[in-house]
């Protein structure tokens, strides 16, 4: 929490005076039974009616004052916290995407999207409660203590006694109590998982008879769970009742005691009646701060598990951009001596994820020419993703090193590099707004005119064309309004816009059929700019004509070559070629 | 559903436990009575203590002697009545979701195809939940609030009219302070849930997809776009918070006018010896809790009727109808030999759209049959039938000359060997999972199993190898292999009949391949139903069942249905040219 709390730095001011007005607000209600007291002692004990009058509208002053207080204590609160959570959310939101594919990985975009959202919004929530309520609660609590021994020391000494033993039975139940909560949601999650896999499951699980066991298995569950809320439920019924009695003994003994010193003439009648009035307002508040406790718990649960995304660090390190060279790659131009490298070169890369046990690319070796198409083939889970995720250093070789045009893609400035590729990622994904806005991801400043050349070479022009509003038809959260084959094609088009001088085709056109596969080949070898394609894909279909094509079995290179060369030595490329071509098929 | 008859309804599941009610009840009334009594012992005890050296120790000692009894009477009481209610709460939670649990696993497919998961099982979670909390808690809340008013009232009646109507007549102003400010905060909060779930929806999009922002170095945008619907976000909530916070404060301060116009007005009686001191205090004290009970009540009101309204999508479920029963008389199948006839089927999962009409298909002991055709042309939907997912509609299907209307749907899917193209695994050990149809498999089946099917090498890689545990619906585990355990599972029980399901599709080809030689050697005398996307994999089919539209247009084997240059022939052309 202590990180996050830089972000209330602007707010210093509210963040001060919330619990400050809060404070007023709680004195001026230990004012009342003082003036009740008064009113009893000297109003109806004088018969004076014109003060019960006065002291009346003292109490209606002081309720006025306490909600001015109050009400300016809320706003200061709510200023606060919520100003502190919209900060939070930004920084949170810019370190996100500063982390690397390797992080993004780990922690997983699922946990990062909770944090950014339920958890944020819960430490907003406690923020904006610990201002209103941490010091208003404890000091009502001593507030009333201290009241007492304005009025007698004798008698707040029973207040000094019952607090703490106050304190031990709502604190001391909400301790044990806790972490039995735990149990009880672990319980639910058990009887919600099972309720889910029978639904997910049904054909399964009656395909295999197993609807009685199911049966008896989740009727032990809810069983474990009925259990273990009455346990807790016993404990936590607990807490009323002995306050209660905690309280109302002290009353009596307040009683009592009130007695022997308003017989000893220490004390009068009004103030015996204040002080049973301090006892009851304890109470309240105690049971008040308990809430608030596990309130902050939750919250502060929140917010180390912000925290630790926050220390979670890119591991990759950039170089600092360097401008020249990228107005060079907007320009489209290389220096003489880039020119003359190969565009892409892989020199004995090997790749572990990390965590991984195992390698997922090991010992790749090839140089790609400028202008030239690659083809990279293999089984699911062979590294034809990793291997093309490296050229954009989207991971970081473990060991060896990818060079482009030349120089280690680890010596480029990040924008510089990957405004030089263009990449298609396999999942293909578009985001709210028309499908202009999404094209111009690739380069803001594209006309219509070059927006419309991408989605021709990409093979979408036709259906963009045929939608209400064309370029400016919208497109659904995740591009969920397409289908999966024109979701792959505008990808396609997006990328093509920024004319980069490497295009990635990361098993971009599975859902694309053969016809529409071959024309956007057929596209992508007529660009009116040079570039060095790659291709990854399961058909043989998509790569045969490839300049160069690599084939991958578990993260090592089963061959390099063109397809005949591949189809005449390459046992695994033959073993895939014929498993989609079969031999004895007369049709090729 | 009426509220009345759910209400009713609900009435049946608390008959069972009808004791803990009455006792809840009873102890309920028990504690507000002696919580309200407790002020007047107090007040007495003050007056007796009026002036030095004049103070009735005795009468004092015995009042005092009377509050710490009724303070334990209270403390007891209060501790029964919540026992009993979490008792009574927590039991009726776990019948009604074992009913509902129970009703689930007889439930025809059509009604779990037809209702998103969540749906349903938000019903068995949330909704019960909240039932009951809703109403259970609710009920006891609203009755102790109602006993709370009505004794308070009568209390302070007792005492004193005059200062009673004080109390009553501006209580209700709490009400209007409070009603008027969540009318008014109604459309802020509106607004900060919406603007909120545009800032969901882009985070879901830009963190949910990071890295697509990062491949086009689209970050500044996307933090730009972001800070855009931040900022807007900060402005309302912070609008909806500090507007809704207002209520406490101005109930309190409703509350201080009562104590307040109480305090004087009783102080004004004091004088004229119409109240005494000990009164007065007790009157105070009433005026400082009376207008509770009316705030908790009127957020009772809306609770008890949502949780009627949970209540009511609880029961639906409840009493959904099930699946056709099984006769009293169903045949028990054994010794199958695997010979299916389907005559004369009609099908159709909504009446007025038809999917399958006359469908005839004989199919000899042993022989492989492959189902192919374009998307949503009915090849799932016969699977379903044989399987008896769904029944028929017309017509009927035959298992080695028995209906399977009249056998035990047990004895009719054990015969059956089934791997869909939806894999499904259960949070469990790989181990579990593969046994799943023969719990009492030796190691030494399952691992051989596991080879037949491929799936032994990459289980063997896990970290704790066959006993690996794995999340909800397979984890960790990729498609490719979630699908090899599947096949495994099937491999261990080997029923005479077999049905397949797009069961590779997920498998790249050259492994597909293998797989295809093992289950060539599992249909060997086995009756086998293939429905496969990838052609390559049925050519072997001794018969190939060629679909569209819900009917079979083509039927023959392979190199038949290829000369006779027709939509198969088409079908095979379109994956194969290149």
């Amino acid at each position: 929490m202590k990180k996050l709390l830089v972000y209330l730095k602007d707010y210093k001011k509210e963040t001060v005076c919330a619990p400050l007005f809060k404070m007023l607000e709680a004195m001026f209600e230990l004012f009342v039974p003082f003036v009740v007291a008064d009113i009893i002692d000297y109003g109806i004990g004088e018969s004076n009616a014109g003060f019960v009058l006065r002291q009346g509208l003292l109490l209606i002053v002081l309720g006025l004052v306490g909600l001015v207080c109050s009400i300016t204590a809320q706003y200061f609160a709510a200023k606060a916290a919520v100003g502190f959570s919209t900060k939070l959310k930004h920084a949170l939101f810019d370190h996100i995407q500063s982390l690397s594919f390797t992080e993004i990985d780990t922690l997983g975009t699922s946990t990062l999207m909770t944090r950014m959202t339920s958890d944020v919004n819960q430490v907003q929530n406690g923020v904006n409660m610990v201002l209103r309520l941490f010091l208003r609660s404890p000091f009502i609590v001593f507030g009333a203590m201290i009241m007492a021994f304005f009025i007698d020391a004798r008698e707040a000494l029973i207040f000094v006694v019952t607090i703490p033993i106050l304190a031990v039975v709502v604190f001391g139940i909400m301790l044990v109590t806790m972490p039995m909560y735990k149990k009880v949601q672990s319980g639910l999650d058990a009887v919600l998982g099972a309720t889910r896999e029978n639904l997910t499951g049904a054909r399964v699980i009656r395909a295999f008879h197993k609807e009685e066991e199911e049966i008896e298995s989740f009727v032990g569950k809810t069983e474990t769970l009925a259990n273990l809320q009455l346990l807790v439920g016993r404990i936590s019924a607990l807490t009323n009742p002995v306050t209660y009695i905690v309280i109302n003994v002290a009353t009596v003994v307040l009683l009592y005691t009130g007695a022997v010193r308003v017989n000893e003439a220490v004390i009068s009648q009004g103030q015996v009646v204040a002080l049973v009035n301090y006892m009851s307002q304890i109470l309240v508040e105690l049971i008040k701060l308990a809430n608030l406790i596990i309130l902050i718990t939750k919250a502060l649960a929140c917010a180390n598990r912000i925290e630790s995304v926050f220390e979670v660090e890119s591991s990759m390190e950039w170089e600092e951009q360097n401008p020249a060279g990228k107005s060079a790659v907007k320009a489209g131009r290389n220096d003489a001596a880039a020119e003359r490298e190969p565009a892409v070169e892989f020199d004995h890369v090997h790749l572990t994820y990390k965590g991984a046990a195992a390698e997922s690319l090991c010992d790749i070796n090839m140089k790609i020419k400028r202008g030239e198409t690659v083809g990279v083939i293999g089984g699911t889970g062979s590294g034809k993703s990793s291997l093309v995720h490296m050229i954009p250093r989207f991971y970081d070789a473990t060991k060896g090193t990818v060079r482009v045009d030349g120089r280690d893609v680890r010596n480029y400035g990040m924008e510089e590099l990957r405004l030089k590729i263009g990449m298609v990622l396999q999942k293909a994904v578009l985001f709210r707004g028309t499908i202009r806005e999404n094209l111009l991801w690739g380069n803001g400043a594209a006309t219509d005119e070059e927006l419309w050349e991408a989605l021709e070479a990409a093979q979408a022009k036709e259906f963009v064309e045929s939608k209400e509003g064309g370029l400016d038809a919208p497109v659904a959260q995740e591009g969920r309004n397409l289908s999966g084959g024109q979701r792959q094609r505008l990808t396609i088009a997006r990328a093509l816009v920024a004319k980069p001088e490497i295009l990635i085709l990361d098993d971009s056109a599975s859902a694309l059929d053969y016809a529409t596969d071959a024309a956007l080949r057929k596209a992508l070898r007529a660009l009116p700019w040079e570039a060095t394609v790659f291709i990854v894909s399961q058909r043989t279909s998509s790569i045969m004509h490839a300049d160069q094509i690599i084939v991958l079995e578990d993260g090592e290179a089963a061959g390099y070559g063109t397809h005949e060369e591949l189809l005449a030595d390459c046992e695994v490329y033959q073993e895939i070629y014929y498993s989609q071509y079969p031999r004895t098929s007369g049709i090729q | 559903m009426g509220q009345k008859e759910t209400f009713i309804k609900v009435l049946r599941y608390i008959r069972k436990y009808w004791l803990y009610l009455a006792a809840s009840v009873i102890m309920a009334s028990v504690t507000v009575a002696l919580t309200l009594y407790f002020p007047i012992l107090t007040g007495r005890v003050i007056d007796l203590v009026v002036k030095p050296r004049q103070v009735d120790f005795s009468g004092v000692l015995r009042i005092l002697k009377q509050m710490v009894i009724v303070a334990l009477f209270t403390g007891a009481a209060q501790w029964i009545m919540n026992v009993c209610n979490n008792k009574m709460t927590y039991r009726i939670v776990q019948d009604i979701r074992n009913e509902a649990f129970c009703r689930i696993e007889i439930l025809p497919l059509k009604y779990i195809d037809g209702h998103s998961y969540g749906e349903v099982v938000s019903r068995v979670i949330a909704d019960v939940d909240q039932f009951a909390d809703g109403l259970l808690m609710g009920f006891t809340q609203f009755f102790t609030g109602v006993v709370t008013i009505l004794g308070t009232l009568g209390f302070m009646l007792s005492i004193n009219v005059a200062v009673t109507g004080v109390v009553v007549l501006v209580t209700p102003l709490s009400f209007f302070v409070a009603g008027f400010i969540a009318k008014k905060t109604f459309t802020m909060f509106h607004l900060q849930s919406e603007t909120r779930g545009e800032q969901t929806a882009l985070i879901e999009e830009m963190v949910g997809n990071q890295k697509v922002v990062q491949a086009f170095s689209h970050e500044d945008e996307a933090l730009a776009q972001f800070d855009e619907i931040n900022g807007r976000l900060g402005d309302c909530s912070l609008r909806a918070i500090f507007f809704s916070s207002i209520t406490n404060p101005s109930t309190r301060f409703v509350n201080n006018l009562v104590y307040a116009g109480v305090a004087v007005a009783g102080a004004l009686f004091a004088i004229r010896r119409g109240i005494s001191v000990g009164q007065l205090s007790c009157f105070l004290s009433y005026a400082n809790q009376y207008t509770k009970p009316f705030n908790e009540i009127s957020g009772v009101v809306t609770e008890l009727q949502n949780a009627l309204a949970c209540a009511a999508r609880i029961f639906a479920l409840i009493e959904e109808e099930p699946q056709v029963p099984e006769k009293e008389n169903a045949a028990v199948l054994t010794d199958v030999e695997g010979r299916v006839e389907l005559s004369h089927v009609d099908f159709s999962y909504v009446p007025d759209r038809k999917l399958i009409t006359d469908f005839n298909l004989a199919v000899q002991p042993g022989q492989r049959v492959a189902i192919v055709g374009p998307t949503g042309c009915g090849k799932t939907t016969v699977i379903n039938l044989l399987m008896r997912f769904y029944d028929v509609d017309r017509g009927n299907i035959c298992v080695d000359g028995a209906d399977i209307r009249e056998v035990t749907r047990k004895s009719l899917r054990e015969n059956y060997g089934m791997v869909l193209q939806e894999t499904w695994l259960r949070s469990g050990t790989i181990r579990e999972n593969i046994v799943m149809g023969r719990p009492d498999a030796t190691e030494e089946e399952v691992i051989a199993a596991a080879k037949a099917s491929h799936a032994h090498s990459f289980i063997k890689r896990l970290s704790k190898g066959y006993d690996t545990v794995i999340g909800e619906d397979g984890g960790s585990l990729s498609q490719g292999q979630k699908q090899l355990l599947c096949i495994t599972r099937v491999m261990l029980c080997l029923p005479p009949m077999l049905i397949l399901d797009e069961a590779t599709s997920s498998i790249d080809t050259r492994t597909e391949i293998r797989i295809q030689k093992a289950f060539a050697t599992m249909m060997q005398g086995r009756t086998s139903f293939i429905v496969a996307h990838r052609l390559s994999t049925i050519r072997e089919a001794d018969v190939i069942l060629v679909m569209k539209d819900g009917n079979i247009i083509e039927q023959g084997n392979h190199e038949t249905l290829l000369a006779k240059n027709g939509f198969y022939a088409k079908l095979y052309e379109s994956q194969f040219a290149s």
